[in-house]
């Protein structure tokens, strides 16, 4: 079937004629064409800057350099300090010995985090909230982005400008109502082999991950990513007989590649980094993520070595998340126009 | 098309069947606690391991000791424990049994999320800093107290000249600035004394307001709870702002101290701290016989240290009271009290409990913290107010100890406070 194959072929070759065959008219191939080279003109000005800062010189490499200094030493102050004992941390403070593993080096204060933490299961919490929220929230925030940037309704504008005007409102300003607000939802519970309806989403799994799916930034970032997708594929899927959701899932969906990257990383990082709200709707110790394990180290007597350690395993899937997603990450920040 | 719509049926569907089964796995408990026989207790034990092993023992023993009612416990980290109750109190969930640092008693109480105590033991026998009362109830007794000190190296302050202040003899103000002023000029330190301003919360008003009270000033007056005018901005109070600024000016103290007094002293990079009796145990160890734990300064009202520290009270929502008191007056008899502070090295409450833990004899290692205890313990005011005034002294200790007018300060904490009670119509009734 041609249809299936159209998307990866456009995603591989923009500017194949392809394409337009399907497209059909001649004039909504022009435009398709157009819209195919815009995109490659901006990989090639992508390559053409990274190309032009190669050549900023010495003084480039300084300051990126410097800029490096600055965000990976405290990350490996961080790894360091968690293999040495509490005193030799302070006392290595006034020297460049705080970055270096030399000294009374070991793993005790990991052995140390898994005795006074489950930091095994708050891991796995984390883990299995941030995907949910993650996978939900792409799924969720597309078709809304999907549904503003190609269904023929009136007051799509207003509807993105109100959208993208919630982001205005921090969460501190609604985390209080939010919790008076899931306390009343219901929830269907088993009991025994008869399902019944208890009040209340307090203390459960689905009340940190529900609330965090639908989100303004990811609904706006997807819908400025579909907007640049030439709409003339829309209409070639649709002349072989596709409806919406279909043109959703095999045209528009996989060519969005970096905008699903992008989202799945602006997602995951304040899901796994949640910790206002869990404090406030979780209370049973097997429920809670990651972040709130982190004051458990804060006692009358503080024990540095293991707050560093504990700090370096949740910090771990964040960096390998950004590492496997780093070429999509920037490409798609940097195509979107979407700074920082 | 027909298609893709009935696959977005079944997409749905089981997005929301994913929904109903995580609501199933997770623990749905509505209603109060305490129905069935069944009792929760909260405690801020989370990640203190010794401590949580000692309650978690008392619980144990209470299961095993009857079968009417089962106790179980919940744990919470300290630093969040506070907001994780209020956020509960507001949703109706809070357990039958729950842990209170004991200055927030008075403003539990009058926000009725506890109810007051009707126990079998006799409370008279704890140290008074061990209860926590409001409006001539009890609401909350504690199995231990805490009692702060300074610590120092003998060798140190015997090298410098400077005498070894006793309990009947602790140091004046004057010999205490001459002190600092010695260990100045010896050039080791750069500042000598170490209070722990890094600490922002509860620390500043556990620790610094007891300063302030022996400088003969207050938080709150007293008599009757309803304006701190006179007490926090009056002639006593300036002094105690100006000595505060003075130490920090004349570099003997850092606006910001460093994240560890403990490991500051044990390093050398502090002469002399301000710190709690928790930390006696680690610093005996890394100081041996060269430890000294010296009382505060008599600043000229007398020593004050603070009081209070964590206490257990029952909820007002609790299902079923009777159970939740029968637990709490088994958990105090002598033997528990002695198990709970030997693990987390804090003072029994009661003599009969002290006489069981190693060092709180008559004249062992730790008996010296019961005595500053059971002598200089002064209460933070016992008011529901206290949780603002704790906030606004804070708020306050910080703009003074970083060069902010200190009449000008003290009066803008003044203001918010006495505005914060007239707002709460006085905290006479609810």
């Amino acid at each position: 079937m041609a249809l299936t194959q159209l998307p990866d072929a456009a995603a591989s070759s923009p500017e194949q004629p392809a394409v337009v065959t399907v497209a059909g008219s001649g004039r909504r191939g022009t435009r398709s064409r157009r819209g195919g080279t815009t995109g490659g003109g901006r990989a090639d000005g992508l390559s053409s800057r990274w190309s032009g800062r190669r050549r900023a010189g010495l003084g480039g490499w300084l300051l990126r350099l410097a800029l490096a200094v600055v965000f990976a030493f405290p990350l490996l102050f961080m790894f360091v300090s968690s293999l040495k004992p509490d005193q030799q941390i302070f006392g290595d403070l006034s020297s460049v010995a705080a970055f270096l593993p030399i000294g009374n080096i070991s793993f005790d204060n990991y052995a140390a985090v898994f005795d006074r933490v489950p930091a095994a299961r708050f891991l796995i919490n984390s883990i299995g909230i941030s995907a949910i929220t993650v996978l939900l929230g792409i799924l969720v925030n597309s078709l809304a982005a999907f549904a503003l940037s190609r269904m023929n309704m009136r007051g799509k504008s207003i509807i993105l400008t109100l959208i993208i005007a919630t982001l205005i409102v921090p969460f501190e300003t609604l985390a209080l109502p939010l919790v008076w607000w899931v306390n009343q939802l219901p929830s269907l519970t088993l009991d025994g082999f008869s399902l019944g309806f208890s009040k209340g989403w307090i203390d459960t799994y689905q009340v940190q991950i529900i609330p965090f799916i639908a989100n303004a930034f990811s609904i706006y970032l997807f819908h400025q990513y579909f907007e640049s997708i030439p709409k003339e594929l829309d209409e070639a899927a649709r002349m072989d007989g596709a409806g919406w959701f279909r043109i959703y899932r095999q045209v528009v969906m996989p060519l969005s590649g970096p905008a699903v990257a992008t989202v799945a990383i602006l997602t995951f990082l304040p899901a796994w980094n949640s910790y206002l709200w869990p404090l406030m709707v979780v209370q049973t110790e097997e429920l809670r993520p990651v972040m709130v394990g982190v004051q458990y180290f804060f006692q009358l007597n503080v024990s540095w070595g293991e707050v560093m350690a504990y700090a370096s395993l949740i910090t771990l899937p964040v960096v390998a998340l950004f590492i496997a997603f780093q070429r999509s990450f920037v490409n798609s920040i940097a195509s979107s126009g979407v700074k920082g | 098309m027909r298609h893709a719509k009935k696959r977005l049926i079944v997409a749905s569907v089981l997005a929301a069947s994913l929904v109903a089964s995580l609501a199933g796995c997770a623990s749905a408990g509505t209603g109060t606690d305490g129905k069935n026989g069944e009792l929760t207790l909260w405690t801020h034990n989370g990640g203190n391991t010794e401590e949580l092993a000692a309650v978690q023992a008392v619980v144990d023993k209470y299961n095993a000791s009857q079968d009417k009612t089962t106790v179980k416990v919940q744990a919470f980290p300290q630093s969040s424990y506070n907001d994780s109750v209020v956020a509960a109190a507001a949703s109706g969930k809070l357990p039958c049994i729950v842990d209170i640092d004991g200055p927030n008693v008075p403003n539990w109480a009058w926000a009725k999320y506890l109810t007051p105590l009707d126990l079998s033991v006799d409370l008279d026998e704890n140290l008074p800093s061990t209860l926590g009362k409001w409006n001539g109830d009890t609401y909350s007794v504690g199995y231990y107290d805490v009692a702060l000190a300074l610590f120092a190296r003998t060798s140190v302050l015997e090298k410098a000249g400077i005498r070894v202040a006793t309990i009947d003899e602790p140091w004046t103000k004057d010999e205490f600035d001459a002190a600092l002023k010695a260990l100045k000029a010896d050039g080791t330190w750069d500042k000598p004394l170490d209070l722990g301003t890094a600490d922002v919360g509860e620390w500043y008003p556990y620790a610094y307001s007891p300063l302030l009270q022996s400088f003969g000033g207050d938080l709150i007056n007293r008599d009757d709870m309803q304006s701190a005018d006179g007490a926090l901005n009056g002639k006593k109070a300036l002094e105690w702002a100006e000595w505060m600024q003075s130490l920090v000016t004349d570099g003997y103290v850092a606006p910001k101290s460093g994240a560890d007094a403990a490991l500051d002293l044990e390093n050398n990079v502090s002469a002399i701290m301000l710190g709690g009796s928790w930390a006696a145990g680690k610093l005996s160890t890394a100081l041996g016989d060269d430890l000294s734990v010296l009382p505060l300064p008599d600043l000229g009202e007398g020593v004050k240290i603070g009081g209070g520290s964590w206490q257990w009270g029952v909820t007002s929502g609790c299902a079923d009271p009777e159970a939740a008191m029968d637990y709490l007056s088994f958990s105090l008899s002598p033997e528990n009290i002695a198990d709970v502070a030997k693990a987390t090295a804090t003072i029994p409450a009661t003599d009969a409990a002290a006489a069981l833990v190693p060092g709180f004899e008559e004249g062992g290692d730790l008996a010296l913290f019961r005595e500053f205890s059971k002598q200089f313990a002064e209460l933070r005011p016992e008011t529901p107010a206290y949780p603002f005034i704790s906030s606004e002294f804070t708020k306050a200790t910080q703009d003074i100890l970083n060069g902010g007018d200190p009449q000008a300060t003290l009066d803008k904490a003044v203001k918010a406070i006495d505005g914060n009670i007239k707002s709460n119509g006085g905290y006479t009734q609810k």
